[in-house]
């Protein structure tokens, strides 16, 4: 029994509970105590069912807390709740965890940890490795995420676009302590297309399964950000590649198109490219048009230049610049990138500097120092 | 998002209840020390407290001297214009929930029970580029 099985038990068992009459909130404060049981003795002491364990270990749990909070309130009051049969289809309760978790009136941290918890199955301490704040904070955070969705009923259909923004942003956070986020969005975006029948959950996972197929490749030794016309594409998981093609044509032929498909397109025709040469600019250029209008997003105005740069040159990448708002944090970097493809080195040095300074995070803030270092060094006589 | 808030012994603008701690008042200063604690209780209740520390204001400049030697020690200088004297960590949804929380902090009380309206200076943390990017 490894622990992403045991993960995977997680939102049925508290889908179990729920219907059983327990609240959201205290049930899954008891599957969570179930959990981190079942991850001390399940390893030396295994059961033989081990979702009747947990479901059994999760309801003693709920109801201990339950007579205690009741015998605090009326001593005399004495609660028997005898679970009745388990009948209702597992996949119902998952699916509208995933809705709850990601409720619209959650900010988005607090529904990015409810999720973690109450539907991958980790545990607080794992959640909060993985954002570097302490467990205490983590866990404040996910019981104040539970007292605002409190008396939500559980049987409403949900908002599938910010279920969608909460895995997409899991997803980018990569790999941060123990826990390989990128790799458990994926897990609950496969398990999220079984239980939707949305082109755009397919896309989004399509769209992760292209991003991971280069995962390897992304950064080199000490963190190091390689960019996409260095990463040595033999190393690419072509099998992934192939995967996220299929997942994404058979989402394509919907006719449904969104935001997350559009990406997946253009991720799918880097993917597709054995070198940035070959890469076909042109067609990635119509798919950032296309995702411009689903969405009007500033930053994908912004990589649209890069393309346009790649598809006509750089002088009508600098023209197209002229429409993006200078204020984005990538937008000194791209100006950069494009004037030293047109000769202008003295200004390519100076804004990858800028470039520098602005930037967000330190493998791109380093990135961008050492390409400010390389333009200069060609200045040189 | 995470973001620093940083407090400083000197080199931040004056601020407007300028009257340094010694000269306050023992109640005021409790009344001070009970507000910071108030404070980041309340932040590790909404889920957004990581991290508060303080600095003694005496340190000491340190380098390396080369190979097979001791480190060199100097100072500390008097002159340094920017001392800092601590700081804590939030993680919080947006810059405007930073900046509502460090105009918190900046109203701790100081003498006469007012609030100091201490210069703080908020600082975006530097973190790992989304996978997504390219």
């Amino acid at each position: 029994m490894n622990e992403s099985l045991l993960r995977e038990l997680v939102p049925a068992v508290l889908g179990i509970l729920v219907r059983r009459g327990a609240d959201f909130a205290s049930a899954e404060d008891a599957v969570q105590e179930a959990l981190i049981r079942a991850l001390e003795t399940w390893p030396d002491d295994p059961p033989r069912d081990p979702k009747g364990w947990l479901v059994a270990a999760a309801w003693r749990k709920f109801l201990d807390v339950a007579r205690s909070e009741t015998s605090r309130r009326a001593r005399e009051l004495v609660v028997e709740i005898e679970p009745p049969a388990d009948q209702v289809p597992a996949t119902d309760d998952t699916l509208r965890l995933y809705f709850l978790c990601a409720h619209p009136t959650l900010p988005q941290s607090s529904a990015v940890a409810l999720t973690l918890r109450a539907v991958g199955g980790l545990t607080t301490r794992q959640i909060a490795t993985a954002y570097l704040v302490p467990e205490t904070t983590m866990a404040q955070r996910i019981s104040r995420a539970k007292r605002r969705i409190a008396g939500l009923p559980l049987d409403q259909p949900g908002d599938l676009g910010t279920v969608l923004r909460v895995l997409y942003l899991v997803f980018n956070e990569g790999y941060s302590g123990n826990v390989d986020l990128a790799a458990e969005a994926i897990r609950l975006a496969r398990q999220l297309v079984a239980l939707t029948d949305e082109p755009e959950v397919a896309g989004l996972l399509a769209l992760m399964l292209l991003h991971h197929a280069r995962r390897a490749t992304r950064t080199g030794p000490g963190g190091r950000l390689v960019p996409l016309v260095e990463q040595d594409r033999s190393h690419w998981d072509t099998g992934l590649i192939a995967e996220g093609v299929a997942i994404l044509q058979a989402a394509l032929v919907r006719d449904r198109l969104g935001e997350y498909q559009a990406q997946a397109a253009i991720a799918a025709l880097h993917a597709d490219a054995r070198t940035t040469s070959e890469t076909d600019w042109v067609q990635i250029v119509e798919w950032y048009d296309e995702l411009l209008l689903l969405t009007g997003s500033p930053v994908a105005r912004l990589n649209r230049v890069v393309a346009v740069g790649e598809a006509d040159g750089p002088q009508a990448g600098l023209a197209a610049l002229a429409d993006v708002d200078p204020d984005l944090p990538r937008y000194a970097a791209v100006a950069a990138y494009l004037h030293e493809r047109t000769g202008e080195l003295g200004q390519a040095a100076e804004l990858y500097a800028e470039a520098s300074r602005a930037a967000t995070s330190v493998p791109e803030r380093d990135h961008l120092a050492r390409e400010a270092a390389r333009v200069r060094q060609l200045l040189r006589p | 998002m995470k973001y620093l808030l940083l407090k400083h012994y000197r080199g931040a603008p004056a601020p407007v209840n300028d009257v340094p701690m010694d000269r306050w008042k023992p109640e005021e200063v409790d009344a001070h020390i009970q507000y910071m604690r108030d404070f980041a209780a309340r932040l590790e209740e909404t889920g957004e407290l990581v991290d508060g520390q303080a600095l003694a204001p005496e340190g000491s400049w340190v380098r390396y001297d080369g190979e097979g030697r001791p480190p060199v020690t100097d100072g500390p200088f008097a002159e340094t214009k920017d001392l800092i004297a601590g700081w804590m960590i939030i993680d919080v949804e947006s810059w405007d929930r930073a900046v509502q929380l460090a105009g918190e902090l900046s109203a701790a009380p100081g003498a006469g029970g007012e609030p100091i309206h201490e210069w703080l200076e908020v600082r975006p943390f530097l973190h790992m580029p989304p996978t997504v990017s390219e």
